[in-house]
């Protein structure tokens, strides 16, 4: 695998990478409508953007959710993965480890469907939740994002030096006083990239959106597909370069966090 | 004594739960496994119970599982009718393999153009490997719904690939690439490419390098060294990666409706329709359901090759 072939295949995979969503971005600053015909520079579509109201109401839904959703997934995830990685045996394990990893392979169209049909039914005989909206999309959004700051959690969990848990227990502090002030502080750097990671996966998906959100909760993702599936405009294209920059800095924090903790360790 | 009862604020909440024959450690177990139980697992049983009732038109528009017979008895409603149609009916089925045939081909395309990036990775020095590692990820953060877009921008018939060959005088007519089954090989393939290339890369840095040089010393030539040393070697990465790419890509939906013609058939994509569209409740859960089998069953392969595996 030595000489010309395998510097050309890795550069054709990187630009394959790369090139649409470079063309993506330089094609927002297009004056022409013509989305992929240069038309000379121009901030034209990002005015647009701003004055477009359905886009900036979904995109505030759309913030709402994902904030909601991290801050759940975070706690649904993070207990999941310490009652795994320091509770030993109990009764259930098997099965909270099934529940806690299956969701990150389950199509989102399963997903979306038995969690409507779950909603539809428990308003039936509960009459919770009463239709459809911010709240039903939130708790679908945690509990996919859950299952993502669990892996992150657990990783850190057994990475961790259990020593410290044991000297503070040694030393008289109670479960949820060595929870508090030696586990909760060493992992919350992780914890901080899950956030993240559950904001952006939140923020980013359509499919279970689409089913479990109600009238009048349309949120950003579900706005761009309808304006999209009709073909490229360049507004979309101004859209995608703010959330892509957005993600990007997301991603680098995140990144970040991690490294530092893992030279810390 | 239990340490939770020595401090102070505590007490008075642990006595009451170990009255009732609680402990905290229950407690802290039962919050995942709740809302886990409630918002994961139980959905299956109620798509598992809608699958089995007929669409009526009301709110909710399926029949109920359980009815009041003219004499007051209750009797249960269910019937194994929606499954009987979606095997009978030769919609359902050429969907369900042309999704299989779909992923297949976008798993293959996937593993040739991911393999030699995570190899090259795997075998480049520091700092460029984690360069190159960041470089492969970053894309992978970004929306699944602007990376489908950003092909239509590339593909379609007066789009960037289309102008760049005319304009080097490659080609005289625009190609037709947009809504085609090449087009949606293309999308998925480089949604999932990560997910090929990092179970690889994992593989691959575990190489001996002296393994390598080995062969060469004996006389292999280049290729036949790749073929007998690393390609055997990193198998599990290339049936880690080809699951990674093939499981998600089989119920696929956004894809094929961005940049999927009107005759590509993937199954979630029916799905989709037959709930927003048709309506049919009860269809699109039976749809679901053999879909999971879809999905289940090379998880359950892998496992079992893994378990293999380790007993070996």
């Amino acid at each position: 695998m030595r000489g010309w072939f395998l510097p050309l295949a890795v550069a054709f995979g990187f630009i394959f990478l790369y090139a649409p969503i470079v063309s993506l971005v330089v094609f927002s600053f297009n004056e022409s409508r013509l989305v992929t015909v240069w038309g000379g520079f121009s901030t034209r579509w990002y005015g647009e953007l701003i004055r477009d109201r359905q886009i900036l109401g979904s995109a505030w839904i759309s913030l709402q959710v994902a904030f909601w959703s991290a801050n759940l997934a975070v706690i649904v995830g993070t207990l999941g993965a310490f009652v795994l990685t320091r509770f030993g045996k109990f009764t259930g394990r098997l099965l909270l480890t099934g529940m806690i990893t299956a969701p990150l392979v389950m199509p989102e169209v399963i997903t979306g469907l038995s969690l409507l049909l779950l909603f539809v039914s428990m308003e039936l005989t509960l009459g919770w939740p009463a239709g459809r909206g911010l709240t039903t999309i939130v708790i679908a959004h945690t509990t996919f994002c859950a299952a993502f700051v669990a892996v992150i959690a657990q990783t850190r969990l057994r990475q961790m030096d259990e020593s410290l848990e044991e000297a503070a227990r040694d030393l008289g502090a109670g479960p949820v006083r060595v929870f508090f002030d030696i586990t909760l502080p060493v992992i919350t750097p992780a914890l901080v990239a899950g956030w993240l990671l559950a904001f952006t996966l939140s923020l980013d998906d359509l499919v279970i959106a689409s089913f479990v959100s109600g009238p009048g909760a349309s949120t950003l993702p579900m706005v761009i597909f309808s304006k999209v599936r009709l073909g490229v405009s360049p507004d979309v294209n101004a859209l995608a370069t703010i959330i892509i920059g957005f993600v990007l800095v997301a991603v680098i924090i995140a990144g970040w966090l991690m490294r530092r903790t893992a030279r810390r360790m | 004594m239990n340490a939770l009862t020595r401090s102070a604020p505590w007490r008075g909440t642990a006595w009451a739960f170990g009255k009732l024959g609680l402990s905290g450690r229950s407690l802290v177990i039962a919050i995942p496994m709740l809302w886990l139980g409630v918002f994961f697992l139980a959905p299956f049983f109620v798509l598992g119970r809608i699958s089995l009732a007929e669409a009526i038109i009301a709110r909710p528009p399926f029949t109920p599982l359980f009815d009041r017979a003219p004499d007051g008895t209750l009797e249960i409603i269910a019937s194994f009718e929606n499954f009987r149609f979606l095997l009978e009916d030769a919609l359902y089925r050429n969907a369900y393999l042309s999704s299989i045939r779909i992923a297949l081909v976008s798993t293959v395309f996937a593993l040739l153009i991911g393999y030699p990036i995570a190899y090259y990775i795997a075998r480049a020095p520091e700092p460029k490997r984690s360069i190159l590692l960041l470089m492969v990820i970053l894309p992978f953060w970004t929306s699944f719904l602007l990376r489908g877009y950003a092909w239509m921008g590339f593909l379609r018939t007066n789009g960037v690939i289309n102008n760049t060959l005319m304009s080097l005088g490659i080609i005289d007519a625009p190609l037709r690439m947009m809504h085609t089954d090449v087009a949606v090989y293309i999308g998925i393939v480089y949604t999932y490419l990560p997910f090929m290339i990092l179970p690889l890369y994992a593989n691959l840095t575990k190489l001996d390098g002296a393994l390598l040089e080995a062969a060469s010393d004996l006389g292999a030539s280049p290729t036949v060294t790749f073929l007998t040393v690393p390609l055997p070697l990193s198998l599990p990465g290339i049936v880690a990666g080809s699951m990674l790419v093939f499981i998600p890509a089989i119920g696929e939906y956004v894809i094929p409706a961005l940049l999927g013609g009107p005759d590509t058939l993937m199954i979630g994509r029916v799905l989709w329709d037959e709930f927003f569209s048709s309506r049919d409740w009860p269809v699109a859960s039976a749809v679901a359901i053999v879909m999971l089998f879809l999905v289940v069953a090379p998880i359950m392969w892998l496992q079992s090759v893994q378990n293999r595996r380790g007993m070996d």
